[in-house]
């Protein structure tokens, strides 16, 4: 009769327990880092809610067919002034007409132009409020601080209350936000300027990294002679992809703005920069999906008189696609969250415009969070909460890309 | 006695400084199964793969000696690889089929070498391979699915469909049957003996019956020189030298 159970001794419990707490040391690991995951997503969901709404302040204006548009902004004063006729000191005038966004009187003459019809009569506008309104109302201001603590005076939230009473103010969904540039005031700050500098930016990296890239890893992996020269070259791409990126944006400096004189700020650059920063990335990350393909696709492909580009390009580069663009993701990944470099060539700039072209000077996502987080204006800590969430869109939105490419070139063997 | 087609004169392989082969003088002849047989690590694989140059893809492998297909040196230095490898074709221990179709597998050879000049020819060509291979019955209704949806036995006659596609004078096998079962061996086998009509076969094996049912000559390698070489009857039954007499009874191996 043999034992079977524990009892039978071959050190079984202690072997046991050994599993046992190395399996839920490894569940604690993982709960952690979700906890963690959870928390940061759910303050940044929870501070950036705020931006995807905003407050309007309805206004009657008079529009006659002489008014130039340059003086909307003081038909908005007239128009508040009608609203609150008590209001009689400097100052207190001067906090009204806070009260509408410095966008208010541009924002009349666009409606000018989309509806021409508008001229010669008496209209109820809605224009943008100003971002301390819009938190007063959002509650995002302690109204038990003393007066002079707060951006927001005890007239002006008597105002509001007024005019909230009065049916003049509201609050629609938040378009401007994904449509428009960067600007001084946070109500009509959008990312849009910065979305688009970092999709050009990122078009130029991968245009210059992903075949430049795989091509030095083919050649590395499949052609180059083995010799000191190759080992000097491998222990250098390694070491390149340690290099902490801030280098690349003073290479950039010197070189593409200093030597070659390109245009400062630009996507072009920064793609450029981050391209050199993310090729060591995409190299050994190729190198590794090329390493990962069985020889004997090539062995065989060789032997039937193959010449040794076509049984690479043939058969070794197409199985290891997938892997290859994995790799060239994880570097692009890396390139969209990347700021230092983006600092040194001057793609930190103020940009209120939308870029055109390549050429022209842009921002980028994570140097616009990196502005607006050091920006003092209460409501810019939303919109960086609300930039970050549009960082991870992008950023889920190319790796889905990615994985839905990866998914058709994969092939079976 | 034909002439060999296949001459090969005090051949020296190195791996670094290591010899693998040592002085090998061998003629194989045409339309006829050569085996090499020899004990693991006698250097008949390294030899094998001397005849197409295929050891040309270890760096560290170096060759002294003359090898001669058809009175042609081909490690000579305007012999192009690409050509000789036309010429001769290679089996792999395993079977390796390409990543892609059962027809593109087969087409391969003929694309690259541009050996069809219309789609229905390169088509005939690929059936009659595959037909020569004895695996057109069984793959006809699929030409399209995966080279590696077949069976081990069906993908290695894939693979000798894919080598005499582009009907090579020669065609090397390195252990074709190591992997396959017994009823799969069985038809590989049968498949080499009526590819011989057309070809020259030199085939490595482990397997001292396979040798015996499949060649008509066999040379035996040991600790890398060619000890004995001659007709398969008399290599197996009257062994000239005690080392080949001991290793075809089993007691070196």
């Amino acid at each position: 009769m043999i034992d079977l159970t524990k009892k039978a001794g071959f050190n079984l419990s202690s072997r046991h327990r050994a599993e046992r707490r190395f399996q839920w040391a490894g569940r604690s690991a993982i709960l952690i880092a979700l906890l963690f995951l959870v928390i940061m997503i759910g303050t940044i969901a929870r501070d950036a809610s705020g931006v995807f709404r905003q407050t309007q302040i309805a206004v009657q204006v008079d529009l006659d067919a002489e008014t130039p548009s340059s003086s909307y902004g003081r038909i908005i004063k007239t128009a508040l002034r009608d609203m609150f006729p008590d209001v009689s000191t400097r100052r207190d005038k001067k906090r009204l007409y806070s009260l509408v966004s410095p966008e208010g009187s541009f924002e009349i003459a666009r409606m000018v132009v989309d509806n021409p019809a508008l001229i010669g009569g008496s209209h109820r506008l809605w224009l943008t409020a100003s971002d301390d309104l819009d938190l007063y109302l959002r509650g995002k201001v302690d109204t038990n601080l003393s007066e002079h603590q707060r951006r927001i005076s005890d007239a002006e939230i008597r105002w509001v209350d007024n005019l909230r009473a009065a049916g003049h103010l509201r609050r629609v969904i938040n378009w401007g936000f994904l449509t428009k540039g960067d600007s001084r005031e946070p109500e009509i700050a959008g990312i849009f300027s910065a979305l688009v500098g970092s999709a050009y930016s990122l078009a130029v990296c991968f245009a210059l990294s992903f075949p430049i890239g795989i091509g030095a890893a083919i050649y590395l992996e499949e052609f180059a002679p083995t010799n000191w020269v190759s080992d000097l070259i491998e222990v250098n791409i390694n070491n390149l992809a340690a290099v902490p990126s801030i280098v690349f944006g003073l290479l950039g400096l010197s070189i593409f703005l200093g030597y070659l004189g390109l245009p400062r700020s630009s996507p072009l650059v920064g793609g450029m920069v981050l391209a050199l920063m993310t090729l060591p990335t995409i190299i050994i990350a190729a190198r590794a999906a090329l390493r990962a393909v069985p020889p004997s696709f090539k062995e065989a492909a060789l032997a039937l008189g193959a010449s040794p580009v076509q049984a690479v390009f043939h058969h070794v580069f197409p199985v290891a696609m997938p892997g290859m663009l994995t790799g060239a993701i994880i570097g692009m990944a890396q390139a969209l969250g990347e700021t230092a470099p983006l600092l040194m060539i001057g793609m930190v700039a103020f940009i209120v415009d939308v870029p055109e072209s390549i050429l022209e000077p842009a921002t980028a996502l994570p140097v616009q969070i990196f502005l607006w987080a050091d920006s003092p204006e209460r409501a810019f800590t939303e919109k960086t909460a609300a930039a970050i969430v549009v960082l991870l869109i992008f950023l889920i939105a190319m790796n889905l890309i990615a994985i839905l490419l990866r998914r058709k070139l994969e092939t079976r063997f | 006695m034909t002439d060999p087609i296949i001459t090969a004169r005090g051949i020296d392989i190195f791996y670094d400084t290591t010899q693998a082969i040592k002085g090998v003088d061998l003629d194989i002849l045409p339309n006829k199964v050569t085996a090499l047989i020899g004990p693991s690590g006698c250097g008949k694989s390294t030899f094998l793969r001397a005849i197409n140059r295929m050891n040309d893809l270890i760096p560290i492998c170096h060759m002294n000696g003359e090898l001669k297909i058809v009175g042609q040196d081909i490690y000579a230095p305007e012999v192009d690889v690409v050509a000789l490898r036309a010429q001769v074709g290679m089996v792999f221990q395993k079977p390796n089929p390409f990543p892609k179709s059962i027809f593109e597998n087969v087409a391969y050879g003929l694309k690259i070498h541009k050996m069809t000049t219309s789609k229905s020819e390169l088509q005939d060509r690929v059936e009659w391979s595959l037909k020569s291979a004895g695996l057109w019955n069984e793959v006809s209704d699929r030409l399209d699915h995966a080279g590696n949806s077949l069976s081990g036995g069906q993908q290695q006659r894939l693979c000798i469909a894919r080598a005499i596609a582009v009907k090579p004078k020669v065609i090397l096998m390195d252990e074709p049957c190591s992997a396959l079962d017994p009823i799969a061996t069985a038809v590989v086998e049968e498949l080499i003996d009526n590819l011989r009509e057309e070809y020259t076969i030199v085939i490595v094996t482990h397997s001292m019956q396979q040798a015996a049912r499949i060649s008509q000559r066999t040379a035996f390698f040991h600790l890398g020189s060619l000890v004995e070489y001659g007709d398969t009857k008399t290599i197996f039954t009257m062994p000239a030298d005690e080392r080949t007499q001991n290793y075809i009874t089993g007691r070196i191996g």
